[in-house]
């Protein structure tokens, strides 16, 4: 690889990571922000114009706070767990295309940090590594609401990633392939070409898995604070909750783009074709996705102060009896459809 | 008779879900734009409704006498016990020889009942719109006479909360000066 190249990919990662930053930052804000507004309050709004500069004031807040590793905890994995988590959480991004390419220095450059022939895998793969992060906090912390915590979290990961998998599958049976680039321009062309419209099933049950995934309401039965205290991060304190926080936000930040790119074509805009438009083409698209991502990240603002949470068993009959069956159900029907469509 | 309890059958409807989850949704969208009903103390302040039983205050006659006659029905009434009275002949001519030479009350003890108002012949004792005089030690806490009648000019016009200086105003001094 040449200097120029390497340059490149090192700005698209400081990019990417740098947007993904200022996303949780944005993200704390905005759901502080919005439940506030849904329950009729006002929220934070007294640092800086409108309360903009709240999440700062609590970062600083984090760093000040005594970091505190409770004398009986399993140290190492205790002090690991929250990187764990979080690291995996800012990795995902990575795969996931967020505009069309452009040309600059005469050369084709598509934004996205690795164009991986298995995304999709990639990032299923990673976000099952994440849980590993709060598995861990809660078995460290030898504490019992964290293990609790910590076991509602494997066992839900557990039931959800088998019928989020299954209803990806049904996407990569439509497109032929697991890069996320061949995914989006599958969904190309005409408005009802996104895969909301060809798997409105899978997108339901891809939806409901993500937020179980996320651990957001209503499926957060790994820190529900009415019974588990704080759940995996009971013992946390300071800037290792901070970073259980901020993992939460990322993961939900990924999970927007992965649900846009897998069901609303990605940075696609309908009925345009963005490669002839040049340059503005690509600030298009980049808008589209940007857009699309913000609606989905209000949704789990907007889920979030609206459902109560989830019974554990009730947890466990909609993931096994439920989604899993009709995920099943959902691949079949492609199948079907795609061999009638080969056979003629 | 036995009453025959229908229970509730949900129909392949209800058993969706996704209906009443979008029912829910809408719900919290409509008051994601509703005016909010926060009062953002101590920017803005709460207007109590009238009769509202706050800090006490010691009425005056226009002419600038105290209304107590020190006949000490209220701290009798008073179920808290905490209305300290010492009573003295009133330097003033007119009727009503006696006058209150110290009227302490004790805000910690009180539980603002208004009994001690529904007790004076006089009408002199009162419990105003007051409610935010916070201090820092007990003693502070601990009303004076002067406390009293101060607290009758700053809200004998029924507009404490409303007044524009409201910062100056804000500061009752309910501190004894010993
Ligand atoms: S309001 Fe009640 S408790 Fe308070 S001083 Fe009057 S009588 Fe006593
Ligand atoms: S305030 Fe009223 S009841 Fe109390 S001593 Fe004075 S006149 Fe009597």
């Amino acid at each position: 690889m040449d200097l120029l190249g390497f340059t490149i990919i090192l700005v698209k990662v400081l990019v990417v990571f740098a947007a993904t930053m200022l996303g949780v930052l944005v993200m704390i804000y905005a759901e502080r922000r919005v439940s506030a507004f849904m329950q009729d309050r006002v929220g934070p709004n007294r640092v800086g114009p409108k309360g903009v500069l709240q999440p700062i004031a609590d970062g600083i807040k984090f760093l000040m706070k005594e970091d505190l590793v409770p004398e009986k905890v399993d140290k190492p994995i205790f002090i690991l767990a929250p990187a764990i988590l979080l690291i995996p959480a800012l990795m995902t991004f990575a795969v996931i295309p967020f505009g069309s390419s452009i040309n600059l220095f005469g050369r084709e450059i598509a934004l996205q940090v690795a164009d991986v022939n298995v995304g999709v895998l990639y990032i299923l793969a990673l976000t099952s590594i994440s849980v590993y992060g709060i598995v861990l906090a809660g078995w460290s912390s030898n504490n019992k609401y964290s293990l609790l915590g910590g076991l509602r979290s494997s066992a839900q990961l557990i039931s959800y990633e088998l019928a989020m998998g299954l209803a990806v599958v049904s996407i990569i049976l439509l497109a032929g392939s697991l890069r996320l680039n061949d995914i989006i321009t599958d969904q190309q062309g005409s408005f009802f070409s996104w895969n909301i419209f060809r798997q409105p099933l899978a997108f339901l049950i891809f939806l409901i898995a993500v937020y179980a995934e996320t651990n957001r309401l209503p499926f957060d039965l790994s820190e529900a604070e009415q019974e588990l205290v704080g759940g995996y991060h009971t013992e946390y304190s300071s800037m290792k909750f901070a970073m259980f926080f901020m993992a939460e936000y990322a993961n939900m930040i990924t999970a927007a783009a992965l649900t846009v790119t897998l069901f609303f074509g990605g940075w696609d805009v309908p009925l345009l074709d963005e490669g002839s438009l040049g340059l503005f083409g690509t600030l298009l698209s980049v808008l589209s996705f940007l857009l699309k991502m913000a609606f989905f990240l209000f949704l789990f603002i907007w889920v979030r102060w609206t459902f109560p949470r989830f019974r554990y068993d009730q947890l466990m009959r909609l993931g096994w009896k439920v989604m899993l069956p009709l995920a099943l159900f959902n691949i079949f029907l492609t199948a079907g459809y795609l061999t009638l469509k080969a056979l003629g | 008779m036995a009453t025959i309890v229908k229970s509730y059958e949900p129909t392949f409807w209800d058993k969706l879900y996704l209906p009443a989850l979008m029912r829910g949704l809408i719900v919290t969208f409509r008051h994601f734009f509703r005016k909010n009903v926060t009062i953002q103390y101590p920017d803005q302040k709460h207007i109590p409704p009238e009769g509202y039983r706050g800090l006490h205050r010691l009425n005056k006659y226009p002419e600038g006498r105290i209304k107590c006659v020190a006949c000490e029905m209220c701290s009798a009434a008073c179920p808290a016990d905490c209305i300290h009275i010492i009573p003295g002949p009133s330097p003033w001519d007119g009727g009503k020889e006696r006058y209150p030479v110290r009227f302490d009350i004790d805000l910690l003890r009180c539980i603002f009942c208004g009994f001690c108002e529904m007790a004076c012949p006089e009408e002199a004792i009162e419990l105003t719109e007051i409610y935010d005089f916070s201090d820092y030690t007990r003693d502070d806490l601990v009303i004076d006479k002067e406390g009293l009648l101060e607290v009758y000019d700053l809200t004998k016009d029924q507009n404490y909360y409303t007044k524009k200086n409201l910062s100056k105003a804000s500061s009752v001094n309910t501190s004894i000066d010993t």
